[in-house]
């Protein structure tokens, strides 16, 4: 089955969303594709069940995630077709004038979408956090926990201990705090210092508007809760082998060792790269923030013709840099399209794009606050790198011993990367593991080619697609 | 491991886990609901066989990968939970009278 459409979305987060419905309210026949089950991305994830049926909850969820009640109404009162629950597993070649075939899933059945425009909005995942212990059962990611408390209000029982760095880990704790679920301890491994070098940058991060100080009003509630909290932290590992019992570190000059039924890793996150690297999109390292990012246009414009890219997908950025770049290249899109003219273009944007920039203030403060971590590069050997097929730091390394040249020639060797995940889990890692090993920057190692399809789709699915 | 902030669930479905019946709520992933019910962990891994556990909650590490109503490789984070589906922890591959 075949369906055609001005433009395709792919992703239902604030970026996805504010392009979709910007460009269907100047008139695009826009298609937008979400795996979940409804719009809001991870960000404000489930944010109309929530409203609909949870209402409360969003005292404990707070004011950020508030804002996504407004980006999902936006949404649903413009024309759209919109497909929650569906895969995207490749975006083909150019064919028929220009046009791409955007490949996709939904209730084992697969269709494509022939799209002018594709919009890659399928934003950030986390950092994997690559300390012994971490595949063991009860350890997660905190952002896993976040999810289950948007998505069901499901939260963590007995001893839960929040590890990592960055404006996630406070966060969930203070909401789960407001919830009145338990918190044992937030271990806190920003590196000492780090504050100190972001305050130079400290005017923009002011003009970027309430940040600084909802960061402020976390970490009290956190102190007021009189919860222990770790200060740089290092040296992570997760105690228990069938499953957690506890969660060791060193901190303020001595060894600490803490009982823990449930432990949350966070170390930042990477733009989620999978869909702009099968396409061939040209990226760049972003030495700051310590990951690949595609290079696009002042509109979200790629190196790939007819492809844009909107959101953390682009470079972490935050939720409303999302929303407010996502809505600008809607209306670019309207643009191209031929719905609106240049000035209508640059009327309309010239809010968002200003609002924009001043809310990218706040980055260079975050990246130098909670610089991404430099130690996975040098993890012990016997760490796990590769959850999927189960490839350790240690195995990697001898391979670059022998002489392996990089990622993709590894993957030959030792399955690292082919598993059900694709290498989503294990890239990051096993960029840094090979650079230290191998002398080399982290950038020059390079990392995985992405193939489709790049989610599971089983052959029938793939026989349903037909000819037409 | 996890429960719910609102116990009793309003308006509760039954899913089968295992064969034996979980109680969930309308709007849960399987991920979730099976959290709550402090079912730790989903399925083995492909090479030790040692117990897996979700990851990420948001479609990207594939470690809670089930089998629901007889097809294997669905992501139990990304699947929204139905009343009378029935899940299975998922088994390696490889392993002989694995439902694929």
């Amino acid at each position: 089955m075949r369906c055609d459409a001005d433009v395709a979305v792919i992703g239902a987060g604030p970026a996805g969303l504010s392009a979709a419905t910007a460009a269907a309210a100047a008139g695009a026949h826009v298609v937008v594709l979400d795996e979940q089950s409804g719009p809001g991305g991870q960000v404000y994830r489930a944010v109309e069940t929530v409203e609909q049926s949870r209402p409360a909850d969003i005292s404990f969820l707070g004011k950020e995630y508030r804002r996504g009640i407004a980006v999902a109404r936006e949404f649903r009162a413009v024309a759209c077709d919109y497909r929650p629950g569906t895969s995207v597993w490749h975006v083909g070649e150019r064919v028929a004038g220009r046009r791409r075939d955007v490949f996709c899933s939904a209730n084992g059945k697969a269709f494509r979408v022939r799209a002018r425009h594709v919009v890659i909005a399928t934003g950030a995942l986390e950092r994997p956090v690559p300390i012994p212990g971490w595949t063991v059962p009860g350890v997660m990611s905190v952002g896993a926990v976040q999810s289950a408390l948007k998505s069901s209000a499901v939260c963590p029982a007995g001893r839960l201990v929040i590890a990592g760095s960055g404006p996630l880990p406070v966060l969930v704790a203070a909401q789960l705090l407001a919830a009145r679920a338990p918190v044992a301890a937030l271990v806190d491994t920003t590196p000492p210092g780090a504050l100190t070098r972001a305050l130079a940058y400290l005017p923009g991060a002011l003009a970027a508007g309430m940040y600084l100080h909802r960061g402020m009003m976390l970490w009290r509630a956190v102190r007021r809760a009189g919860i222990p909290v770790y200060r740089a932290a290092a040296g992570l590992r997760v105690i228990g082998s069938d499953r957690v019992s506890g969660l060791a570190f060193h901190a303020g000059g001595r060894e600490h060792s803490l009982e823990a039924d449930v432990i949350a890793l966070h170390e930042g996150l990477v733009p989620n790269s999978q869909l702009t690297r099968l396409v061939g999109m040209r990226h760049r390292w972003d030495r700051r923030q310590r990951s690949w990012r595609p290079v696009l246009g002042p509109w979200g414009e790629s190196s790939e013709d007819g492809i844009h890219v909107a959101g953390d997908g682009g470079g972490i950025a935050g939720a409303r840099a999302a929303e407010f770049g996502g809505r600008a290249l809607g209306l670019d899109l309207a643009w191209r399209l031929g719905l609106i003219s240049e000035p209508e273009r640059d009327l309309a944007a010239n809010e968002v794009r200003f609002r924009r920039t001043l809310d990218l203030g706040i980055r260079p403060f975050l990246d130098r606050y909670f610089p991404p971590p430099d130690w996975i590069g040098r993890v012990p050997d016997g760490v796990t790198v590769c959850r999927c097929e189960e490839v350790t730091a240690g195995q990697v390394r001898e391979l670059v011993a022998q002489g392996c040249s990089g990622p993709n020639q590894m993957k030959a060797f030792l399955r690292c990367g082919m598993g059900p995940c694709q290498g989503r889990l294990c890239a990051p890692t096993v960029a840094e593991v090979m650079a230290v090993a191998g002398d080399r920057a982290v950038a020059e190692v390079g990392t995985y080619r992405i193939r489709p399809p790049v989610k599971p789709v089983t052959l029938a699915e793939m026989a349903s697609l037909g000819d037409g | 491991m996890f429960l719910r902030l609102t116990d009793p669930v309003p308006k509760p479905i039954t899913l089968l886990f295992e064969d034996q019946p979980v109680e969930a709520r309308e709007g849960d992933t399987v991920a979730a609901a099976l959290w709550a019910e402090g079912i730790e962990w989903t399925g083995s891994k492909r090479v030790s066989g040692r117990r897996r556990a979700p990851w990420c909650m948001m479609g990207v590490c594939f470690e809670c990968l089930v089998e629901i109503d007889g097809v294997a490789g669905r992501q139990a984070c990304l699947v929204p939970a139905s009343d009378g589906m029935r899940i299975r922890r998922q088994r390696p591959f490889r392993e002989p009278g694995h439902a694929v």
